[in-house]
């Protein structure tokens, strides 16, 4: 693997299953009455938060503080960005800190690419969500959750998605976890499609390895996984789409259009939800939706990410890893 | 005053002859000139072409001379072997008075390294609402000519129209800076497969044709003459081809990086590559290149864009859009264009000098190199290959895309009106 991880299109199909795999011992700890691991000790962690999120950066810090890191939170909200000198500031600061890795969230894309390749800082970089570029951790969870769920626990390892063929729906023109997903789950073998209104979907998506459709009703049936993107109501005034009900009607998902879907799909959703336009309760709160799990699942990929970034050459849990696998 | 016999230069790329200058004009050119009484330079078959002419720089002064002053900005001119450069009107107070682009034009005479044309604001403060006192300006001691409020464009149909139709009393040219505000709302790179990937707002190819097409037609129908800034796209050639074809009075610029540079460069984030226009494809380039070849686009001009460090030393999101380009242009022109065979030196001299200064009527610069001309030459060996190196660069500013790219030819001596400002690539 490499030294930052920036971009799911970074990741290869065995760094991928090895991160997979690594989840799944993680995920181990927490079903122990003491959920910790010393694996991390001595190790400083900062959270570098330009941009709210206080669901990502939790999961992060359960994650580091699970193996036994040194956690420091930085929110720089409010702070001025507006010459981007804070970026770059913040991350000398850190450095001269002796920070082991920075796990940053940025609203501009490619602000954790220019962090970890300017030499500003030698510490390892995690993207944790950069503007509408990259979430590359939300994408290893959500592949994480499928593998689980239409492959197996156990079954699963060692396994990707091959053949599995999931729909990601909504605005994935602002979405960077339409992005992270498109690229992790082709690197995986699992077909993708995106449905969204032809508004919310980018120019340029014809290079994007994926299909893409303006019709939900019609893709559902040949979906294992159907992905909810977030759909903004601000989007309406900017006239991506008319009215929230003509979103709703076209691209909403509710009970009737779920029973389109095979029996043993699944659907999903990156949280947090706003019911009633992108999916009913009825379908949120199903057996099939999986938004609690990905909680969850999150914690445990964050750990082995960071457990296989700050060289972890040594055994994460049970049985020893070789170097070559990294 | 003083005479400067230049041997053995090939003249505009041709067979190797002597220029003779005596004072501020060229008195003689031909071979075996004799050197009595003047100082020799052997030009040892470089390339003599007349002084360049750069349409569209941005000196900075008044108002950010932490970024380019006119002393620096002409002293990377004459580096980059200008002779005459026309200066943006997006200052700080905005040259939209006789007053401002009249301080511009004197600063430039006083250091005497290039000279400073002036272009002013078309409208008050470029805020695109209210004609710039555009009669006054041209009546100034700067006597300008062009006008544009580049950086911005000028969206608003009729204020466009009343521009054109306006400036046609006294022979001026609007410039048009054309961007669709709307259409680049939240805009960052060049529209298509790469800002897809990266997640980059879009800058779309139509934003800057559909106000080409309009403001050509506006041209055609008030009888006026518009000039096109840093045109960027291959759509925008063919509507400029269509334009011409039609008897419309359009002239059309396109900058050296637009010439080389694609938006695959921006994979990396790093922000001196963020210019406005963004990179476009590779296709672009292509479409680029040919237009400037046939003569569909007129001229290279630099759009020169000092910016500080700390204003590109950033996340892309944050930095200020803009390279600066009179020390590379020619060799980027010599690279795209004349090594690849689309253009020889000739055109270059005409692309570079004689069309630019026939747009903004400068006149004395673009002159042949023949007696009894200006003596505004520039002398290029264009044999050299190096690594370009900013730390040697006269701009202030060092926001290049080409940091150690090597790039060929290299501009050793500038002459204005017979006075050295570059010798052995050595400012005066
Ligand atoms: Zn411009």
């Amino acid at each position: 693997m490499q030294r930052h991880l920036i971009s799911a299109a970074d990741l290869t199909r065995d760094d991928a299953v090895l991160i997979l795999d690594t989840a799944e011992e993680m995920a181990r700890v927490a079903d122990r009455p003491i959920k910790k691991l010393p694996t991390l000790r001595g190790r400083t962690i900062v959270n570098l938060f330009f941009e709210d999120s206080t669901r990502t950066r939790i999961s992060f810090e359960a994650a580091e503080k699970r193996l036994s890191a040194d956690v420091i939170n930085f929110t720089a909200k409010g702070s001025s960005v507006s010459k981007g000198e804070s970026l770059k500031d913040t991350a000398q600061t850190l450095e001269a800190m002796g920070v082991d890795a920075v796990v940053i969230r940025h609203g501009a894309s490619g602000a954790p690419y220019r962090l970890a390749n300017s030499g500003w800082i030698d510490a390892a970089v995690i993207n944790a969500g950069d503007g509408t570029h990259q979430h590359p951790t939300q994408a290893l969870l959500d592949a994480f959750t499928m593998r689980r769920r239409l492959v197996g626990r156990d079954a699963g390892l060692g396994q990707d998605l091959s053949g599995k063929r999931i729909t990601i729906v909504g605005d994935v023109l602002h979405s960077r976890v339409a992005r992270s997903n498109v690229d992790l789950l082709h690197t995986l073998g699992a077909e993708v499609t995106l449905v969204a209104p032809p508004t919310l979907v980018p120019v340029g998506v014809g290079s994007w390895p994926c299909a893409v459709s303006y019709d939900l009703d019609s893709t559902l049936p040949k979906s294992d996984a159907v992905m909810m993107l977030r759909v903004q109501r601000e989007r309406m005034n900017a006239a991506f789409f008319p009215t929230e009900r003509e979103y709703s009607r076209r691209y909403g998902l509710d009970g009737d259009r779920m029973a389109k879907m095979p029996e043993h799909a699944i659907v999903m959703h990156p949280g947090p939800m706003v019911r009633g336009m992108e999916i009913t309760a009825e379908v949120a709160d199903s057996e099939r939706c999986t938004v609690v799990e990905q909680v969850a699942n999150g914690v445990s990929i964050r750990m082995a990410v960071l457990y296989l970034l700050l060289g972890g050459n040594e055994p994460a849990v049970t049985h020893a890893r070789t170097t070559e696998e990294k | 005053m003083s005479k400067i016999l230049i041997r053995g230069a090939k003249v505009l790329g041709g067979e190797p002859q002597d220029v003779l200058i005596d004072g501020e004009t060229i008195a003689a050119v031909g071979t075996g000139l004799s050197a009595e009484g003047a100082e020799v330079i052997e030009a040892g078959g470089k390339v003599l072409l007349p002084g360049l002419v750069d349409l569209h720089t941005h000196l900075r002064e008044p108002g950010r001379e932490d970024s380019e002053t006119v002393l620096t900005g002409t002293r990377a001119a004459a580096s980059g072997g200008y002779t005459a450069v026309f200066a943006m009107a997006n200052t700080f107070p905005v040259a939209d008075t006789a007053g401002v682009v009249e301080q511009v034009w004197r600063l430039g005479q006083e250091h005497g390294y290039c000279d400073v044309q002036p272009i002013g604001a078309v409208t008050v403060g470029l805020e695109g609402r209210k004609l710039a006192e555009l009669g006054a300006m041209h009546e100034s001691a700067a006597g300008v000519t062009v006008f544009s409020d580049d950086g911005k464009c000028v969206d608003d149909a009729v204020i466009m129209r009343r521009a054109l139709e306006y400036v046609k009393a006294f022979g001026g040219v609007v410039a048009q800076h054309a961007q669709e505000p709307r259409l680049t709302e939240g805009a960052q790179m060049n529209e298509g497969i790469v800002s897809a990937e990266l997640g980059l707002g879009g800058w779309p190819a139509v934003a800057e044709e559909s106000v080409i097409a309009r403001d050509v037609l506006l041209a055609e129908h008030v009888g006026s003459r518009v000039h096109i800034c840093h045109l960027s796209t291959a759509g925008s050639v063919e509507i400029v081809r269509w334009a011409k074809s039609r008897g419309i009075d359009v002239t059309a610029e396109v900058t050296p990086h637009h010439l080389l540079l694609t938006d695959e460069m921006v994979r990396t984030y790093n922000p001196v590559y963020k210019v406005n226009p963004p990179l476009r494809t590779e296709r672009d380039v292509h479409a680029l290149r040919e237009a400037l070849a046939d003569g569909t686009i007129d001229i290279v001009a630099t759009d020169h864009a000092p910016h500080p460090h700390e204003d590109k030393d950033c996340e892309w999101a944050a930095a200020a859009m803009g390279m600066v380009g009179l020390e590379t242009a020619l060799s980027v022109v010599q690279e795209t264009m004349v090594d690849t065979g689309l253009l020889d030196w000739a055109g270059v001299a005409d692309r570079m000098s004689s069309k630019p200064a026939q747009i903004g009527q400068a006149t004395g610069h673009g002159r042949p190199v023949s007696a009894g001309e200006p003596a505004n030459l520039t002398l290029v060996d264009t044999a050299y290959r190096g690594q370009v190196d900013p730390a040697g660069f006269a701009s202030r500013s060092r926001n290049t895309p080409y940091e150690g790219r090597e790039l060929p030819g290299r501009v050793t001596h500038t002459w204005l009106r017979g006075k050295a400002t570059l010798v052995d690539g050595k400012l005066t």
